[in-house]
């Protein structure tokens, strides 16, 4: 069968590199049992349907009922964490987010910078910005920084080097690092904490994300098992967190709830080992945490995503990852596949809105609509039914799009398909017509329908139609 | 106009003519799951913390710094940090005191600019108090001051952590209303479920990622 699917044939760079990634054993295999796993993890954690699905329901509506003050919300944080002593920025765009992080280093002098894990970091491509700027950033999630070592990207959202064995992170420590190479997994975790502890010692300046931001008390609340978001946040003079708009939430109770489903739903953890909560820097008397805390509130799209309705759901996601630990494609293709920063289900329906459709157009199509993200999802986004409404904004007339950049996938001759299998279904005598001529000429049917017939039998109309064969039944006395 | 204006101004018009939802917020899926007798919230903590690598003691508020010395003695820690302002601070040191042998007390008592390297790379392990314990998720609460600072349960590969059983609530959202957080939250407020750790090679779970290897925790048996 393998040869009948013909790479070179294959367009765009979401199919290639599905085809790269389908053909990597090693890959998938790493994958697959990561997956599973993972679906297990959340599967026992979840244990009691009932308490679930209401858990579910409240995250959803806890979620619904901060959008729907989003810009109210974000006021009262800014003027509770500026009250609390902590400096609030705005940035529309992701070059001004990363303006914003680097001047806040320019004036302390700073060159070294460490990370605890980040995806809005990762959206603004920090690392390279600060880099370019001659100032080191250092990731120190072991994941991250296993993937940073190695020039790449994370292929996960909370497992970055999920993609990586043993033995590759082996090799790659004792390449770069020039260390013995050892596959001991412990071993392996002590190198890293080694290297990274000197860097939070010596760090000027750390940096984090936010996991929910407190509207009510003005905190900044941060999950994390290896303690590197701790490190990142008290050890150094200096802290900036980055966010997109849409972490923030009302009330301090309303935490409550998101966590469990979050920790739950992301790892089958009943919390993670540390949740910290930042709500200003250190005061008179303390002895250590940071002099200055930043807040950088980035919107990236997210406030066009906003205007929609529908698409407004995308901004309840608290990043757990479950959608992708349970999609069928993600699974088999990886991370890398997508070329963005959020891959999976949760990537394809908060992508666009970043980086525009037209960069991304086969995304909403990479699901067969099974239905798992949606069923997964810890506060309810129906993520089937936004891949569904982007991919009508993939064909609708470029300028009518309500998605950035959408449109890109119209074509007029489809549409002048659409537009004559509408007119003969609306006309019985075109439709009975077309009947006729369907089943006597069917033997004029294309040999070669596009990318169909790479994998399939051409399709052929039958010699009689149903409407015939009914007829026929009947005139015999319609005995089965 | 702003980033900020812009942002705002944004968002209002994505809100135009609509209304913000109702606080349908229901206690009871937070609570009802989560509801423990008294000895029950000891077993349970216990139970999920040791599950996740904790080593957990009960211990009686006379006897509970021998158990300290005796813990550092079979593993042979050269240094323990401590907090000298505190309570349970005073107490051990009195107990170090009376035992004239035994690891050097170092009291967390400066700034940490002052001692970075050696807190960073010499401190063997730590004791510290707790604001509570939470049974439903086996977490303990701690809420760093001036007197017991943030780094002291993160940098050292052994942290102690006192916790009295009475101290001890059934779930987050009873200890933080009966706590009152939502009106005094302090700068740094923690809940720490076990010894640092993380998954991220094969999903192998190693132990001592960048915060303690080791977490034991004393119960004092108040209740």
């Amino acid at each position: 069968m393998s040869e009948r699917i013909p790479a070179q044939n294959l367009t765009g760079d979401f199919r290639s590199r599905a085809a790269e990634a389908l053909a990597d054993g090693q890959l998938r295999s790493n994958f697959r049992v990561a997956m599973d796993s993972l679906m297990q993890k959340r599967a026992d954690a979840f244990a009691d349907e009932q308490e679930r699905e209401g858990l579910r329901e409240l995250g959803n509506h806890i979620k619904a009922r901060a959008l729907s003050r989003l810009p109210d919300l974000l006021e009262q944080l800014e003027a509770k964490l500026t009250d609390n002593g902590v400096q609030v920025h705005w940035a529309e765009t992701t070059e001004e987010a990363n303006r914003i992080v680097h001047r806040i280093i320019e004036q302390r002098k700073g060159s070294q910078v460490v990370k605890g894990k980040s995806m809005v970091s990762e959206e603004m491509e920090m690392n390279d910005y600060l880099a370019a700027r001659n100032i080191e950033c250092l990731e120190s999630d072991m994941g991250e920084y296993i993937v940073q070592l190695d020039g790449e990207k994370p292929s996960h959202i909370i497992m970055p080097a999920i993609h990586k064995n043993r033995f590759q992170v082996a090799r790659l420590f004792h390449d770069k690092l020039g260390v013995d190479e050892t596959d001991d997994v412990n071993e392996l975790i002590q190198i890293g904490r080694r290297a990274l502890r000197q860097k939070f010692l010596e760090a000027d300046v750390g940096v984090s994300g936010v996991n929910f931001a407190i509207a009510e008390t003005g905190t900044l609340l941060l999950v994390e098992n290896e303690g590197n978001g701790r490190m990142s946040t008290t050890a150094p003079p200096v802290h900036i967190a980055v966010t997109g708009i849409e972490k923030v939430v009302e009330n301090l109770r309303d935490v409550v709830p998101l966590l469990s489903l979050l920790t739950r739903s992301a790892l089958g953890q009943p919390i993670t080992t540390y949740v910290n909560m930042i709500s200003g820097p250190r005061q008179p008397g303390e002895l250590d945490g940071p002099e200055e805390v930043h807040l950088v509130l980035l919107d990236n799209g997210r406030s066009s995503a906003f205007a929609d309705a529908q698409l407004r759901q995308t901004l309840n996601c608290i990043r757990c990852g479950a959608c992708m630990n349970h999609c069928p494609v993600y699974t088999r293709v990886g991370g890398h596949t997508y070329g963005e920063v959020y891959p999976g289900p949760i990537g394809k329906i908060v992508t666009p809105h970043m980086v525009g459709l037209h960069k991304v157009p086969d995304h909403p199509s990479a699901s067969s609509l099974c239905g798992a993200c949606g069923e997964v999802c810890p506060v309810k986004i129906p993520i089937p039914e936004l891949l569904q409404r982007l991919r009508q904004e993939n064909v609708v007339a470029p300028g009518q799009s309500r998605v950035k950049d959408g449109g890109a996938k119209f074509s007029r001759s489809e549409r002048a398909v659409w537009w004559g299998w509408a007119l003969l279904n609306r006309s019985p005598r075109l439709y009975r017509w077309f009947l006729w001529a369907a089943t006597r000429l069917r033997k004029l049917t294309p040999r070669q329908l596009g990318p169909w017939t790479e994998n399939h039998a051409p399709p052929m109309p039958a010699a009689r139609s149903l409407h015939d064969l009914v007829r026929d039944h009947n005139k015999q006395g319609g005995r089965t | 106009m702003s980033a900020r204006d812009r942002i705002l101004n944004k968002l209002r018009a994505g809100l135009n003519g609509t209304r913000p939802r109702p606080d349908d917020f229901d206690e009871a899926l937070v609570t009802r799951p989560w509801q423990y007798s008294a000895q029950e919230r000891v077993t349970r903590l216990r139970s999920l913390m040791e599950a996740v690598h904790t080593e957990v003691h009960p211990v009686t508020m006379a006897d509970w710094p021998v158990k300290v010395q005796e813990l550092l003695a079979t593993r042979n820690v050269g240094n323990l940090l401590y907090a000298p302002e505190t309570a349970h601070g005073r107490q051990l040191a009195r107990h170090w005191q009376a035992v004239t042998a035994g690891p050097t007390l170092l009291a967390y008592d400066r700034p940490a600019e002052d001692w970075k390297d050696q807190l960073f790379w010499q401190v063997e392990a730590s004791l510290t108090g707790t604001a509570g314990g939470i049974a439903a998720t086996g977490s303990l609460v701690l809420w760093p001051d001036r007197h017991e600072p943030r780094l002291m349960s993160l940098l050292p590969p052994l942290h102690i952590a006192l916790l009295r059983a009475s101290e001890i609530r059934d779930n987050l959202y009873e200890l933080m209303q009966e706590q009152g957080w939502a009106s005094e939250m302090p700068t740094n407020l923690l809940l720490v479920s076990g010894p640092s750790k993380t998954a991220d090679i094969e999903q192998v779970l190693a132990y001592g990622a960048h915060g303690p290897k080791e977490l034991v925790v004393l119960i004092l048996e108040d209740a």
